[in-house]
């Protein structure tokens, strides 16, 4: 083993500098051309910053796109999942209560309109998106709400609606922060 | 859901299509041969001289044996020192605390061994500091040593008779140099530039359009997630993984991270054919690996793409599947396409809470991992592989009543005392660690702990059981994924997981790389009519057999207490 230690010790010293020294900061240098200059992408409106462009925020005002149930409240200083089990009583119950909240606040909405993703949580807490079902099936209470044709709302999903990569390749997405603030730009 | 499927089989061509000529170059990188990476030579060569190693000495496997657990043992101390002490060290923008230290313990081991099971979240559970001197430079080395490992036993299958098997610190530093950090640097850009934050900026503070005031946790995170793919690692930056929409921001990055992490493991395969001019054993390998694959991933994306049955009764839409843990992004097909290739391979990154997912594709995750040979992780999938194949080599011969051979050399008691020793060490962890972990629950509900054993598991019953049960294959597998409900932060699960990892990583290095020396020692005999070919679909299929025997008899119990009792109360 003696033989061994002396070269382990210098090229565990080599291999530190190389891959948490230069490499991290060859990226982070780079980076310094990407959107958002390595440190994330923000988004404004009307000058201010109001968030990230992909992590999620809470929306709990009936006149606003609502996103996902969230387990960790939609703050990325953190980030989870609920971690239930998809035979758990108490779990269940939970989302049944989703499902009786949702309809109270969506009059007129059928159960079996409401996309499954608008009662389960994320597994990040901050998932960003919508199927384009999932915002559409709040287009109603927001039209009500707004004084808004549904026809408008309906038009402004569709453009905030983001296909599949290159058409062709995973689901179709609504950013619900892009939404949300393109619905407050509506005159 | 069309596109869904098609982006599934898109992923899977692409990293097939990358993997194959990367197979030929990581061959060509350790047979010394001309590559276009060769302009860093020089710089090898001043590495070599720093540490004062001559690269042309040979070792035998003895020797590389040594210099493995050396160095290895070094990091550990390395690692755990830093991990309790990085609240005074620098780098600390959010003031995170130092770790206590049995966590520190079962983190520094468990990145130690490739395996990156986490019991902290990365958000407030280390500093940029160790996440990039700890967690990425142990992701970068732990996948080298499994590579270069597997290199020793390549040396030994490529000459006839040999104790000649090159040197163990050229092959660790040429696979940081030649393989892990160039493709590193790729994948890290393409992360960055779709909005993985890069820089060492701290956590930041935004108001959001509702007013409320909260907290982004971000970091120099790209060059860290690339590794943790390549390198089939799998420890996250943030807390929700590769969930996290930092960590995988888009379907794009998706695509790419699960690319990333199957390549070298598949390309491992198809350097073995070149390596010691035995393509066809290799086709053979990649097709019994395939076939297990498909027969573990093509069940999971049906179960989650039909979603959960008792969410169905209530009669909501499940047109997205099991929604539960899962990104709107990624989808149903995507999340049960990674959950499969997660744990065939040993990565353990997830784009979706696995505790979480149908009990059947949670059972298929655990016998991708209770298996844990199908693809395998870096260097480290086909040794476990070749401890099969020993066995299988071992029974057939006894079979058909001729002397079991492999590569040219006989198979004798020794080596196959070694390798089902190692075959049986697997289920022998998993199952001793869950039953003491069900003994102390069902016993010892409320002992004097700082975690009593009754607040465990985040779940009731079966689904219970299988968390348990999921944390000892996945630390057994050195896969780092959970069934992250279960409460694992604490002195028992830290401390009995950590030993688990140990064995578990280092005996199945050991074991085959000392058989892969045994036999190249011996004089070689060459190939005759009395000789039984590995290479033929026959014994492929002997292959799977023994694998399937092994993992379904010691197993199966254990499954049909955990997700098979389950599934039955759901559907």
């Amino acid at each position: 083993m003696k033989k061994y230690f002396l070269p382990a010790l210098k090229l565990t010293a080599v291999l530190v500098i190389l891959t948490a020294g230069i490499y991290p900061l060859l990226i982070a240098g780079v980076s310094k051309l990407a959107p958002g200059k390595g440190d994330g992408v923000t988004v404004s409106h009307k000058g201010l910053v109001v968030g990230y462009a992909n992590i999620g925020q809470q929306f709990t005002d009936d006149k606003y796109f609502q996103g996902r149930p969230s387990a960790v409240d939609y703050n990325a200083a953190g980030s989870g999942g609920s971690n239930k089990g998809p035979s758990n009583e108490d779990y269940l119950k939970v989302v049944q209560e989703r499902i009786d909240t949702f309809l109270v606040h969506n009059p007129g909405v059928k159960k079996s309109e409401i996309p499954v993703e608008l009662v389960t949580a994320s597994g990040s807490g901050l998932d960003p998106h919508l199927s384009p079902a999932g915002a559409l099936v709040q287009v109603q209470r927001i039209a009500t709400l707004r004084g808004i044709s549904v026809e408008k709302l309906k038009e402004l999903v569709k453009e905030q609606t983001k296909g599949p990569l290159l058409g062709m390749f995973g689901p179709a997405t609504v950013n619900v922060l892009q939404l949300n603030i393109a619905l407050d730009d509506i005159k | 859901m069309n596109t869904e499927l098609l982006g599934v089989i898109a992923t899977y061509a692409l990293t097939l299509l990358i993997a194959i000529p990367l197979g030929k170059y990581i061959s060509k990188v350790f047979k010394g041969e001309k590559t276009w990476l060769d302009f860093l030579n020089p710089v090898e060569r001043f590495i070599f001289r720093i540490c004062g190693i001559n690269p042309k000495e040979e070792m035998n496997w003895k020797q590389h044996l040594k210099a493995l657990v050396t160095i290895n043992m070094l990091w550990f101390v390395y690692a755990f020192f830093l991990l309790i002490f990085q609240d005074k060290l620098p780098l600390n923008p959010d003031g995170n605390p130092g770790q206590t230290p049995d966590l520190a313990f079962n983190t520094a081991i468990s990145f130690l061994v490739n395996c990156d099971l986490q019991h902290y979240s990365g958000e407030s559970g280390l500093t940029y500091f160790t996440q990039l001197f700890v967690i990425t430079f142990l992701q970068f080395v732990s996948a080298a040593t499994g590579i270069a490992a597997l290199i020793v036993l390549l040396k030994a299958f490529k000459d006839k008779t040999t104790t000649k098997l090159g040197n163990f610190w050229e092959f660790l530093v040429k696979t940081n140099t030649r393989l892990l950090l160039p493709i590193c640097v790729v994948i890290a850009l393409i992360l960055a530039f779709n909005g993985t934050p890069a820089s060492y900026a701290g956590k930041d503070t935004i108001v959001t359009m509702q007013n409320d005031t909260i907290g982004v946790s971000r970091g120099p995170a790209a060059g860290m997630i690339a590794i943790k793919h390549l390198g089939t690692n799998g420890g996250g930056w943030f807390g929700a993984n590769s969930i996290h929409p930092l960590e995988n921001p888009s379907y794009l990055t998706n695509m790419t991270e699960a690319v990333a992490q199957m390549i070298i493991p598949i390309a491992m395969i198809f350097a073995l054919g070149f390596f010691i001019q035995r393509k066809k054993f290799a086709y053979v390998v990649f097709g019994v690996m395939t076939a297990g694959f498909l027969i573990l991933l093509i069940p999971s994306m049906m179960y989650e793409i039909n979603g959960n049955p008792a969410i169905a009764k209530m009669g909501v839409a499940q047109l997205t599947g099991a929604m539960e843990g899962k990104e709107v992004r990624f989808g149903p097909a995507a999340t049960g396409y990674w959950s499969t290739i997660t744990t065939v391979i040993s990565t353990g990154s997830v784009n979706g809470f696995h505790d979480s997912t149908m009990p059947l594709t949670g059972m298929m995750q655990m016998v991708g991992m209770m298996t844990n040979a199908f693809y395998g992780g870096c260097g480290v999938g086909f040794l476990n592989y070749f401890v099969f194949v020993i066995i299988a080599v071992f029974i057939s011969g006894l079979m058909v009543g001729r002397t079991p051979e492999f590569m040219g050399h006989k198979v004798e008691a020794k080596e196959v005392k070694i390798a089902a020793l190692v075959a049986l060490l697997h289920p022998f962890l998993i199952l001793a660690g869950t039953a003491l972990s069900s003994y102390m629950i069902a016993h010892h509900p409320t002992i004097d702990w700082a975690t009593q054993p009754a607040n465990w598991l985040n779940n009731p019953g079966y689904h219970g059981f299988s968390e348990m049960l999921y944390e000892y294959t996945s630390s057994a597998a050195n896969n780092g994924s959970g069934f992250e409900g279960l409460g694992d932060n604490n002195i028992f699960w830290n401390v009995s997981t950590g030993f688990v990892l140990i064995f578990s990583r280092f005996l199945p290095i050991l074991g085959p790389v000392a058989i892969a020396g045994i036999l190249a020692q011996k004089k070689y005999i060459p190939e005759s009519a009395g000789t039984l070919k590995t290479d033929t679909a026959t014994f492929g299929i002997m292959t799977f057999a023994v694998i399937v025997i092994l993992a379904a008899l010691a197993f199966f119990p254990a499954l049909v207490l955990g997700p098979i009792a389950e599934h039955f109360s759901l559907y």
